[in-house]
């Protein structure tokens, strides 16, 4: 018997682990390097 | 008369950027460009791949998987080549960004590489009824993942140590090997991964999926590249930032021994 799959249950999930990943990937970058810069201004100051 | 000796002329360009104050001045403004130029792009290429590009005679919907899982595969081995040709500048002309540039660029190389082997299964199971086979093209990419968590470690094992990362580099630079081997597996061995669509200066795909692909793959490389920006911020910013914390511990403790005596 020949198996049905719906194709658009993974195009949906690639899609949502394409994007979603890369918005994860994008902020966790982001918040990395303002909280680095952070602790340099702090070492200045200190 | 001996002809006067005259630097390369690369050398000077290349060490124009190896200043870090003029590397974040430079990364301020071209970093968010890269970031919200490539979201924009990226977001109505796969827009157009989603609702507008046509589903493929022979695998229906399932080929709109392409516009996720190329770009990633790009990036998963544009990731190890940056990182193998930042190892070299920094091994050969001792480069001091350039060390940090390979090191921003392993975290977007692996999470890439993730991202082309989950698609590429999701993208298996509805056109070859699998979601993994043994085959050359799979398995090293597989071998790249793993490549990038060994250089991970590594990196990150030499900042710690404060001993430099050139071992980190010189396994930069070995692990290129695996990149032509990914590149030229569908056309040494049998598989069932299709053989190369796009190659330098022609195409087999038809227009209407070569054109979103293009985009796409464009799009995800302007974010990668503001990814990579904002990690050699925060490397550069991290590195800094303890080395003046040294600084003033070193100097406290001077201090502190002058008044003692």
């Amino acid at each position: 018997m020949r198996e049905v799959l719906d194709p658009w249950m993974f195009v949906y999930a690639a899609y949502a682990i394409g994007i979603g990943g890369t918005a994860i990937m994008v902020a966790w970058s982001l918040m990395a390097m303002r909280g680095a810069e952070r602790r340099r201004e702090r070492s200045r100051e200190g | 008369m001996p002809a006067t000796p005259t630097p390369a002329k690369s050398a000077p360009i290349m060490h124009g950027f190896a200043n870090p104050a003029r590397f974040v001045r430079l990364a301020r403004w071209l970093m968010p460009l890269l970031l919200v130029s490539g979201i924009v792009i990226a977001a109505a290429a796969l827009a157009w791949g989603l609702f507008v590009a046509p589903a493929d005679g022979l695998q229906g919907e399932t080929v709109r998987i392409l516009y996720i899982h190329v770009p990633a595969a790009w990036l998963g081995m544009g990731g190890w080549m940056a990182i193998a040709v930042a190892s070299l500048v920094e091994l050969v002309w001792r480069h001091p960004l350039a060390g940090i540039a390979a090191r921003a660029a392993a975290v977007p190389g692996a999470v890439y590489t993730v991202f082309c082997l989950i698609t590429g299964s999701l993208w298996g199971r509805p056109a070859w009824g699998a979601w993994w086979v043994w085959d050359g093209r799979l398995t090293s990419m597989l071998v790249l993942l793993f490549l990038y968590f060994g250089y991970l470690a590594l990196a990150d094992a030499s900042s710690e140590a404060q001993g430099g990362s050139r071992l980190a580099a010189i396994f930069g630079l070995v692990g290129a090997i695996n990149i032509p081997v990914i590149h030229y597996s569908v056309l040494w061995w049998n598989s069932l991964h299709q053989p190369p669509s796009i190659s330098l200066g022609r195409s087999a795909m038809a227009p209407d999926f070569l054109w979103p692909l293009l985009a796409a793959t464009i799009g995800f490389s302007l974010i990668f590249g503001g990814v990579v920006l904002a990690r050699m911020r925060a490397i550069l910013a991290d590195v800094q930032a303890e080395a003046r914390l040294r600084r003033k511990a070193r100097n406290g403790a001077g201090a502190g021994a002058w008044s003692d005596a």
